[in-house]
């Protein structure tokens, strides 16, 4: 039994931990959200890409350095644990395995190396606006390798240079990845509960696409990328959850009331019990799904499912609580709580809300039953 | 990362496979031997088996030598109890013993106590108790009321403990009693080793609230206890009983049934407004909530077992499993029964599924959430001893346990 990151993965967590605490304290993601002009913080970004950290678990015949997902595993949880104001999410777990999972190996030899390096930003593009998408109601369409239609909101939409956009393909769906800078595409952002991660409006008017993988699979391909994702999204809500744990119990030593500091209140310890049972019940959850993913492993649905849900509930919990803990300062724009109240709620719905990964994770149960 | 046995630790756990299928018969769908049998007949069954896995060798293995143990690794025991259970072998008469009684001895009595009731207590000749809770000391033990007092070479004990496990069929017990009411009440404790035979001690079940009594009321009457039983100075008791109570076993062992798969099977089996009741989103949400908790605690004890296994010392990870698993055992008994909507409420096991499990966990699951920590107090242990946070103002701590408000 060896259920534990190496040494080595331990090092680099470390490393990104310290590189993120010196390069992106809170500071880092309040200015993105304050300010308008400035939809990522690009002086972080460059930073991450000359880490090579986007290119961590692309081979290396793609461009990446090939290290594996564990090792993007670890980097996830500090992206997260850091808020981090930059387009790692979309660029890598989406777009690149997208790409990974669906491309053929010249669109790999072609599109990865980009990605990997940093030197252009990926994102991928399913909801059409609120509601869930389902092939049936998937209003953007492709057709004679023309897509046509509205997807909102895209994770960093408005900076992407590629999107690969789950479209209609007749009775299926397709995968279609579009340069941005094509003609036919208009976007703006739109306003999101998270400003400190940018999101787009992405109109496609009859603009020029090719498909990724098999025309009519896309759906198939969208659900094996987004169980990948969802390993590496838990990951970064594990990351965030664990920072909202050590933010209040650092409040809780500080803060006094009544003469003495409300962390000997248990009406307090227990609210910080409850967090810290949580996160590390999402963080027993999240590690066996970064092994099934790092190996391939044929429990992946199911396992990245739990990861998903665990450190969804997990991170919700510790944010909302946090704000609690720390009373009136803690809903003030000064405070750093509502940093992570913002992002726990963006992350929980970026690849799909906790009752649709419930529901797939029963799914997932159900064919095991039956096997 | 891989879930695999070491070269080693896989050689060991073959080898105890080879062992209990010569042994023992393996466990089937049916109430375990333990269940079924009643304690008279269990405690036979059972000192048989520990004496036979005492002779093989597999039981205590991590305890030191000089303890009559074997100075292995803790995860070979971890091995050994994970193969074990899935053998119908009669269990659970002897963890009190073997989990506190004998570590207490084993570093606080004499060479020639140790070399008298270890190895019995090993081989499951002699039963122990545990004597710690009171009716007005149960979350707060240390508040306990039992009084010694010296008289030549013995001690006198006047008093009552409860929810004693096993007290009736016990041969011997740890008791802590109070011998100074004018000390502050962690100083006035001693710490004892009785002959749960001795004159003046009377025991009586306790019924509970599913109707079964596996604990006991003892009462104390001038019971004579040598002062040679004491373990640890006089006024150190606390002390001796903290080291015990940090001798738990760890539990790595997965949780009583029902859980989400009983549920799951239950679901699909019960109909929900014309359809099966695992098609409705609100069950399947319940069910995935429960296997995310049932999953992360497996996990959890995973890395326990990592940590063992690479002779670290477990994190505090460990520590949210009893305070995870009563109350979902609770709920989901609870959710069992509303599935089974207004049948729900039969105990009746011929009528029921599953032999009315959902039912009887239902009313055994609240003790749990009690037994060994109440839940508050675990949260309690988690805040300040994991997370750091700042201890109770304890308002009782440097007076003189006789000025103590008591309440009721």
């Amino acid at each position: 039994m060896n259920f534990d990151f190496s040494d080595a993965q331990k090092a680099l967590k470390q490393q990104t931990r310290d590189f993120l605490r010196a390069a992106c304290d809170t500071t880092v993601p309040r200015r993105v959200l304050e300010d308008t002009d400035e939809p990522f913080a690009r002086d972080l970004w460059q930073q991450v890409c000359a880490n090579e950290s986007p290119g961590i678990a692309i081979p290396e015949e793609y461009g990446g350095i090939g290290f594996g997902y564990l090792e993007l595993c670890v980097v996830a949880e500090e992206m997260g644990r850091a808020i981090a104001p930059v387009p790692f999410s979309s660029s890598v777990y989406l777009a690149a395995e997208a790409i990974l999972q669906g491309g053929s190996d010249e669109q790999k030899k072609r599109l990865l190396p980009s990605l990997a390096s940093g030197e252009s930003i990926g994102t991928f593009a399913l909801s059409e606006g609120p509601g869930q998408a389902t092939v049936p109601n998937l209003q953007t369409t492709l057709s004679d390798g023309r897509l046509s239609g509205t997807k909102m909101p895209v994770p960093d939409g408005d900076v992407a240079d590629l999107c690969v956009v789950v479209a209609k393909d007749g009775d299926g769906a397709s995968l279609a990845v579009v340069d941005l800078a094509s003609e036919g595409v208009s976007r703006e952002p739109v306003d999101t509960l998270d400003p400190s991660r940018s999101h787009a409006r992405i109109t496609f008017d009859g603009v020029e696409a090719e498909v990724l993988g098999e025309a009519g699979q896309g759906w198939a391909i969208k659900d094996a990328v987004f169980d990948r994702a969802a390993v590496l999204f838990a990951m970064e809500q594990l990351g965030g959850a664990d920072a909202c744990l050590q933010m209040a119990i650092g409040y809780a030593k500080g803060r006094y009331a009544f003469g003495r500091p409300i962390g000997s209140f248990q009406a307090i310890k227990h609210k910080l019990a409850d967090m810290y049972i949580k996160n590390e019940l999402a963080r027993a959850n999240c590690y066996y799904g970064a092994w099934a993913l790092s190996t391939d492993a044929p429990e992946l649905p199911v396992a990245a499912a739990a990861a998903r849900v665990a450190a969804t509930q997990a991170f919700h919990f510790a944010s909302k609580e946090n704000i609690q803990t720390h009373g009136g300062i803690g809903f003030t724009w000064e405070s750093d709580c509502h940093l992570y109240y913002r992002r726990s709620k963006l992350l929980a719905l970026g690849i799909g809300s906790e009752r649709v990964w419930k529901d797939r994770l029963i799914s997932g149960l159900e064919q095991q039953e039956a096997a | 990362m891989d879930f695999n046995d070491t070269p080693e630790q896989a050689a060991y756990r073959a080898e105890v496979r080879t062992w209990l299928a010569a042994n023992a018969e393996p466990r089937k769908d049916r109430p375990s031997v333990s269940r079924r049998l009643d304690a008279e007949e269990g405690l036979l069954l059972a000192k048989a088996w520990q004496a036979r896995k005492a002779d093989a060798g597999y039981a205590c293995r991590h305890w030191p030598v000089a303890h009559g143990g074997q100075g292995r690794p803790m995860i070979e025991t971890i091995i050994y109890d994970q193969e074990e259970a899935n053998f119908d072998v009669p269990t659970g008469f002897f963890s009190i013993g073997l989990g506190m009684c004998g570590p207490v001895m084993a570093q606080y009595a004499t060479q020639e106590q140790q070399a008298r009731f270890i190895p019995p207590l090993m081989r499951g000749e002699e039963v122990w108790c545990q004597l710690f809770s009171e009716p007005a000391a149960g979350s707060d033990v240390a508040g306990l009321r039992t009084r010694c007092h010296r008289d030549g070479d013995d001690w006198v004990v006047n008093g009552q403990k409860v929810w004693t496990s096993g007290a009736h069929y016990s041969d011997w017990g740890i008791l802590v009693a109070r011998h100074d009411s004018s000390l502050p009440k962690h100083k006035g404790l001693t710490f004892f080793f009785i002959d749960m035979k001795s004159p003046g001690i009377d025991i009586k079940p306790i019924k509970q609230i599913n109707g079964g009594s596996n604990f006991n009321e003892v009462f104390f009457t001038n019971v004579r206890v040598p002062d040679s039983q004491r373990l640890g100075a006089i006024g150190e008791g606390w002390q001796v009983a903290i080291t015990t109570l940090m001798n738990e076993r760890l539990a790595v062992g997965d949780a009583p049934p029902p859980d989400f798969r009983e549920v799951m099977k239950l679901a699909a089996a019960c109909e929900l407004d014309g359809r099966s009741a695992l098609e409705d989103s609100s069950v399947r949400e319940k069910i995935a909530d429960w296997y995310v908790e049932a999953m992360g605690m497996k996990h959890t004890k995973a890395r326990t077992m990592t940590a063992l296994s690479q002779g670290k010392v477990p994190g505090p990870e460990n520590s949210i499993g009893k305070v995870v698993s009563a109350s979902k055992l609770q709920n989901v008994s609870s959710f069992g029964a509303d599935l089974m909507d207004m049948g729900g409420v039969i105990t009746d096991p011929s009528l029921m599924p599953s032999d009315a499990l959902f039912q009887q966990s239902f009313l055994y699951s609240p003790g749990l959430r009690i037994a060994g920590g109440t839940d508050e107090i675990l949260r309690n242990i988690i805040a300040e001893r994991v997370l750091g946070l700042p201890g109770e103002i304890r308002v009782d701590r440097d007076v003189p346990y006789s000025d103590i408000p008591t309440g009721n």
